[in-house]
């Protein structure tokens, strides 16, 4: 009985190792003339990189994977990398390449295209669409919508608010008032949001969800859920609410999902006509129908019902290169006990 | 033949007469020979790549800043974090699968052949799926309490597996002379089985605590800070590579150090018959009116750790609007999953065969060397291990670089351990006095490892490959970085669909991934008499 098992065995290794021999000799990517490393889900961006490719009239082949994970592999690539593009998922994993001095300055008529809040300040990255922080409420509990982050900590909101400590944009929405109020200031905020017992959610949408539920009061949440909510229930059956802050408060922060064209990459050309089509009209019109986020490009507004301009939203001004580093934000989360 | 030693050599000292001999101790002190010694080192070497990325990385901007990371309060608390959680989930993995296994391989329970395949299933489900299914069912788990119990379900199987190995091949007589003596089952399980299985047992626990160390997707989903949360956390917020290197040498030291201590307390266990005969199924116990208990235990067990998780998928198919079938895809995937999974597996068994071997039946300070160096990148997080890999490949093995072969490659860095650890428990349990009296008639060392040792050894070595081949299926954050571009695997895919939140859509990944791995499972079931 054990020894034709060994030699069973035996065979199955030995098919095993030839497995990927023959497998190998279907994947080649060295004929794709673009190669793009997205940290933007597939679910998400496939249909447009389909398009991208008709655009570029050149083979593009894409990576998924996390955009701070991907930052860090074309870092360990350096001249080597693969990559033409990098398609991050927010400013900060781009403002971490363009430090390194891992990015090639953009063509001006390229970046012109998209206002210089959104834009790497090297010229080596650009904005290719937005999301916006805002707050969700239950309007059977909540009847005069606070105006600003800062009303959250007040006692009246004990026990009412629902958020998401380790989602990357309440993280970022944090960075976003370190660098506008200081340290201090933001340290003093977390403190007060932690003694009002705010709900710790999974996700922005179990947030908008609790909201809806009336678990929670209010929200802190980006607003493209609640329309992709509002897309796959209809509206008469979202049961919350979103505000959007006025008077530059940093919880309206606008974050973005951006390109950078990849040093070494040795793609450049079709690089740059990918940026083009990111930021043309077509996928600029993709990203506030199918991905319900703020196209950014100048002269493309949204057709999402009652989703107001981008340019009537009243954001704070910041550097979103700033944004990069969250090593301080994070400890001060810890510190607070809250991740 | 003259090439080989002609005298068998033995140890009179280690030479008893019982039934039950220290088997680790028989060679004690003799050397390796070069079949096995060359191979185990290369095997070693590429277990250490990790370490030599972690060296240049960690000290890139000088020791001082390295040891600024190191040496911060937060850093021992994290530690003592990991530390705690993994000496829970090891102590209740070690109840669950000892358990499990003396029933289903010892025992009259009925249905063991079934139940034998049933708890191996968890081992299919990622981590993250675990600690997702839990939570959606108990929205307050979050914290020790719920990364505990995720993990505790989902790594039993580490311990379960080998121990099962090492009962299938034990010889029944020394249980059976402790029953003819009067002990009772109770008895007769503590003074002669426990014994028997503790170095299966002890190097399943070793791999169950450095999956504790390395794991982030369920310490992720139940926000329990732990060590690798911590070195994940440092990638994602400031995208530098240093700080997250540094604290990784940390785990890296802290594997050396579980290792080791291991290996000091394995001492002188190793049972193996020393009399002649081959083996016999063992006759099993009646379970008397402990039947219904055994059978509640098992429900008990399968219900909590493979029904949470099937129950979760079925939740997400009835109440999702994203599932979509693509069969076309999900069966181009999971024979994807399927190739690259069984190729991992088949290197790092071949590399952990030498290695075992040594660990097993010989002392010193070389065999130690060899066995630690396999074990010492197996607590690191993933994407440190696919970094280390990025970083030597563009480097000399370009042309490999995300190509199927690297990520086979990366397999094998990061589940060497497991192999390693069910091929020395079996052939601990092999009697070494075959081997002698095989090199005593003059076989050569390559013939008595291939006539004698890996035989004997099979089914514990099968179970390791077994093992490693699920592990490989379910692995995420190297296969992200390092799969050819384009190639999807189904834990890719289950991670692209969760990304959206589209679980419906994910649901079909996740079952196939767990059909998936009941096929080793259910093989090894079988392979009984």
């Amino acid at each position: 009985m054990r020894r034709p098992s060994v030699r069973r065995l035996t065979a199955l290794f030995a098919a095993a190792l030839l497995i990927p021999a023959v497998a190998g000799c279907g994947v080649d990517e060295d004929d794709a003339g673009l190669v793009i490393y997205s940290g933007r889900n597939e679910k998400l961006v496939k249909p447009l990189l389909d398009e991208l490719e008709k655009a570029v009239g050149t083979t593009v082949a894409v990576r998924y994977g996390e955009s701070a994970e991907l930052a860090a592999q074309i870092q360990e690539e350096g001249a080597k990398t693969k990559a033409g593009l990098f398609f991050s998922q927010d400013a900060g994993a781009l403002g971490a390449l363009s430090t390194k001095g891992l990015l090639e300055k953009l063509p001006q008529e390229s970046l012109d295209k998209v206002d210089p809040a959104f834009r790497g300040g090297a010229g080596d990255w650009v904005g290719t669409s937005g999301r916006v922080r805002v707050l969700a409420y239950n309007p059977g509990q909540v009847t005069k919508v606070p105006d600003s982050v800062h009303d959250l900590v007040k006692p009246e909101w004990k026990g009412k608010i629902g958020y998401v400590p380790t989602n990357a944009s309440f993280q970022a929405f944090v960075t976003g008032m370190r660098v506008l109020e200081g340290d201090d200031a933001a340290r003093a905020w977390l403190g007060g949001l932690k003694a009002n017992e705010p709900k710790v959610y999974d996700n922005n949408l179990k947030v908008l969800e609790g909201v809806g539920k009336g678990e929670v009061s209010l929200g802190l949440v980006n607003h493209y859920y609640w329309y992709e909510q509002v897309a796959e229930k209809g509206e008469a059956k979202v049961k919350s609410k979103i505000h959007f802050l006025p008077g530059g408060d940093p919880g309206a922060l606008v974050n973005v999902a951006g390109v950078g064209l990849v040093k070494g990459g040795s793609q450049t050309p079709a690089a740059q006509k990918a940026v083009d089509f990111l930021l043309s009209e077509k996928a600029q019109k993709y990203f506030a129908d199918d991905t319900k986020e703020y196209p950014l490009a100048a002269g493309v507004t949204s057709t999402v019902k009652n989703l107001p301009p981008l340019a009537s939203l009243d954001a704070p001004k910041i550097d979103l290169g700033k944004l990069e580093s969250l090593q301080e934000t994070l400890k001060m989360l810890q510190d607070a006990g809250m991740v | 033949m003259s090439s080989t030693d002609p005298v068998p050599r033995t140890d009179p000292a280690a030479r008893p007469t019982g039934v039950s001999t220290p088997a680790g101790r028989l060679r004690a002190g003799a050397r390796p020979p070069a079949v096995l010694l060359i191979p185990a080192a290369v095997a070693a070497a590429f277990a250490l790549l990790p370490l030599g990325y972690l060296a240049v990385r960690s000290l890139e901007r000088g020791p001082a800043f390295a040891w600024d990371v190191i040496a911060n309060e937060r850093t021992a608390q994290l530690l003592a974090r990991s530390l705690t959680l993994a000496a829970v989930v090891v102590t209740a993995c070690l109840l669950l699968g000892i358990s499990l296994a003396w029933l289903t391989v010892r025992t009259a329970l009925p249905g063991a052949r079934a139940w034998s395949v049933l708890v191996t299933l968890p081992l299919a489900v990622p981590s993250y799926v675990a600690a997702f299914a839990w939570l959606s069912a108990f929205p307050d788990l979050v914290g020790f309490s719920g990364a505990a119990l995720a993990l505790t379900l989902v790594s039993f199987p580490y311990v379960y597996l080998p121990v099962t190995a090492v009962l299938r091949g034990a010889d029944p007589a020394q249980e059976e002379v402790s029953r003819s003596l009067g002990h009772g089952p109770l008895k007769t399980f503590l003074r002669v089985t426990l014994p028997q299985v503790r170095p299966a047992a002890a190097g399943g626990s070793v791999l169950v605590a450095l999956y504790v160390f390395s794991d982030f997707g369920a310490v992720s989903l139940m926000r329990y800070d732990t060590f690798t949360r911590g070195i994940y956390t440092s990638y994602r917020a400031s995208f530098d590579r240093t700080p997250a290197a540094a604290l990784s040498v940390v785990l890296v030291v802290m594997t050396v150090l579980l290792v080791a201590a291991e290996a000091r307390t394995r001492g002188r266990a190793g049972h193996a018959r020393t009399g002649a005969g081959t083996a016999r199924p063992a006759v099993p116990a009646p379970l008397g009116r402990w039947r219904t208990p055994a059978l509640a235990w098992c429900t008990a067990v399968t219900a909590v750790a493979v029904l949470t998780p099937l129950g979760t998928l079925g939740y997400w198919l009835a109440v999702g609007n994203s599932a979509t079938w693509d069969p076309a895809g999900l069966l181009d995937t999971a024979g994807t999953t399927l190739a690259v999974a069984a190729s991992g597996a088949a290197l790092t068994t071949l590399l952990a065969l030498p290695v075992g071997v040594i660990a097993a039946r010989h002392h010193g300070r070389t065999a130690h060397l060899l066995e630690q160096s396999a074990y010492a990148g197996h607590a690191l997080p993933g994407i440190t291990v696919a970094l280390s890999l990025v970083f030597f490949a563009v480097r000399y093995a370009e042309p490999l670089y995300q190509e199927l072969p690297l990520l086979v490659c990366a397999y094998a860095v990061l589940f060497l351990p497991v192999a390693v650890g069910a091929t020395r428990a079996a052939v601990l349990q092999s009697p070494p006095v075959l081997e002698e009296v095989a090199r005593s008639l003059g076989r050569s060392p390559l013939r008595v490892l291939r006539e004698v040792t890996v035989p004997l050894a099979a089914p514990g070595v099968a179970a390791g490959a077994a093992l490693t081949f699920v592990v490989c299926m379910k692995e995420l954050p190297a296969t992200l970085l390092l799969r050819p571009t384009g190639m999807d695997t189904l834990a890719t895919r289950l991670w692209t669909e969760t990304g959206t939140g589209s679980f419906a859509a994910a649901a079909p990944y996740a079952a196939a991934l767990i059909l998936l791995a009941a096929v080793p499972s259910y093989l090894l079931g079988r392979h009984r008499t």
